[in-house]
């Protein structure tokens, strides 16, 4: 294969220029913050108040539309982070490394929220709050991969040596992801814990299902518009030396 | 090329033999956490054969995390490693010389002390050769993802507990088909199953490993 | 809406404290995602500016 086959369009280019990323996300950012907040707010009071209620679990069923789109957004913030991760390997993209940066603390968090959404869900289903049920596992375990990643990031104080380490980690990570849910799924029949989940429903009504697509929409937009504030500000950290950002009207104070 | 990992592996054989400390203290770590556990919970044999083949192979990692510190530590230290990734080898060849040789010095004989361990915690005798077998198959795939830790937290300060942090989660696989082929093989049942997707990891392993090792050997 | 009253809301017949309380925690900790950034975002700007002026 030719060098010229690996060539990437030029706005792929430009994306790894801090410049041009730091105003391109400056424009995007309201967006996202307007999108995040009108469909989090739209779809959650949906889901709280006008969804009707689950002819099984009853009102917990409502837990699912803040459940679903946390557990969702864990694992593909994750994936996001590796392949934003790989970019920066393969072509010595610095923006790369920060998005992925970016990318850690927010994944985290919605792990977090997943894993205790899960477990209080879980009270009023299971009889308790933890069970060790199969999707609850390796949301566990995705947690301790975040940690190994931040705990990773900190430990580095170069930015460049912590941007690299950090991607093969990831990418690592993501490559045993699936490895790690098959197992713990296969280790759970072994045990036969619950035969119940949040996330399994055969069929869902519109009116159940749009409240779910809303959060999961807003979340991806909360999501996006963290990691630009982050990337951004990472961007701010370490050009200081250039021209650019100092005569920059965020900066210049124009 | 082969050559190289030869000399490698003969080269760090004999850097242990001249400390055999090295050596003997993840297996004297390792006896030790299994030796605690009857203490913690209960001597009571019908207790401990059930939960012993998740304690071997607990114990096991931990064993392996903790000599897996030293992998490329001493070289960095010393600056040899520096010397290595400048010989006109891929990086990962010398990766994988040094676990194996890793694997020689600590894998191996954690197996071979295995039978024991087995008899304090009251193994069935007839699930020792699959515990055998299968720590045969499984300890390779913890030294392969634990030297990517390693190769990570090379030249950080405080490295050891990270490097417990950053691949303990990768072994979760590793521990419930390994303990789960034990289990099946006191109950009589059959164990080639287990045994498939171990060495399925195996392979796994020795395709990515090296190769991500490699990497983040020459940050 | 699904329920009668602010009331039947509120206790959504007897699950409404896991309910309101993962609602709770799902915008506390994105909040404190959103703010915690903007926060950082917002020093870093100082610090650029600081460095500026000094250049200047």
């Amino acid at each position: 294969m030719t060098q010229s086959s690996w060539r990437m369009p030029r706005w792929f280019h430009q994306m790894g220029s801090p410049k041009w990323f730091y105003d391109f996300s400056g424009k995007m950012q309201p967006w996202f913050a307007v999108l995040a907040l009108l469909l989090l707010s739209w779809g959650m009071a949906w889901g709280l108040a006008f969804a009707p209620a689950d002819y099984q679990q009853g009102n917990s069923f409502r837990i699912m539309y803040v459940h679903v789109p946390a557990a969702i957004l864990s694992q593909s913030i994750f994936i996001g982070m590796a392949v934003a991760g790989a970019i920066g390997i393969v072509w010595k993209m610095k923006v790369a490394f920060m998005v992925a940066r970016s990318c850690i603390s927010i994944g985290a968090s919605f792990t977090l929220i997943a894993l205790l959404t899960g477990a209080i869900w879980g009270k009023p289903t299971w009889g308790a709050y933890w069970v060790w049920d199969a999707r609850l596992t390796s949301t566990l375990v995705l947690l301790f991969l975040y940690a190994g990643v931040m705990a990773l990031n900190q430990a580095i104080t170069e930015r460049q040596i912590a941007g690299k380490a950090t991607a093969i980690l990831a990418i690592v990570g993501t490559i045993n992801i699936p490895i790690i849910k098959y197992s713990v799924e296969w280790w759970n029949t072994l045990h036969q814990a619950s035969s119940f989940s949040l996330t399994q429903k055969p069929s869902m009504p519109a009116e159940m299902y749009m409240p779910l697509l809303l959060t999961v929409l807003g979340s991806y937009c909360l999501f996006v518009l963290v990691v630009l504030i982050r990337t951004r500000t990472q961007i701010i950290e370490t050009q200081s030396h250039a021209s650019w950002l100092m005569q920059h009207k965020d900066v210049s104070g124009a | 090329m082969i050559n190289f990992m030869l000399v490698i592996i003969r080269r760090d054989l004999l850097l242990v033999a001249r400390r055999p400390a090295e050596l003997i203290n993840p297996l004297v770590f390792f006896v030790l956490v299994v030796a605690l556990f009857p203490l913690g919970v209960s001597p009571e044999a019908s207790v401990l054969s059930q939960a012993a083949a998740g304690v071997i192979w607990v114990s096991a990692m931990l064993a392996t995390l903790l000599s897996l510190e030293l992998l490329f530590k001493l070289d960095y230290d010393d600056g040899s490693l520096e010397q290595l990734l400048l010989a006109p080898y891929p990086a990962w060849s010398l990766v994988l010389a040094k676990v194996i040789a890793h694997w020689l010095v600590s894998g191996l004989p954690l197996i071979l002390l295995s039978p024991l361990i087995a008899n304090l915690l009251f193994l069935p005798t007839q699930a020792i050769p699959t515990l055998m077998l299968s720590l045969l198959l499984g300890t390779p795939t913890l030294s392969l993802f634990g030297a990517i830790g390693a190769a990570l937290v090379t030249g950080v300060r405080g490295g050891g507990i990270l490097l417990t942090l950053l691949i303990l989660p990768l072994y979760v696989p590793v521990i419930i088909f390994g303990a789960a082929a034990v289990v099946a093989a006191s109950q009589g049942m059959a164990v080639d199953g287990y045994m498939a997707l171990l060495a399925a990891m195996l392979v796994f392993a020795l395709m990515i490993t090296p190769w991500a090792a490699g990497a983040a050997l020459k940050l | 809406m699904y329920f009668e009253s602010l009331d039947t809301l509120w206790h959504m017949a007897g699950h409404g404290s896991y309910v309101w309380s993962c609602y709770a925690l799902f915008v506390v900790l994105l909040s404190i995602n959103v703010w915690h950034a903007k926060g950082q975002k917002t020093k870093a700007l100082r610090q650029a500016k600081a460095v500026a002026r000094r250049n200047s």
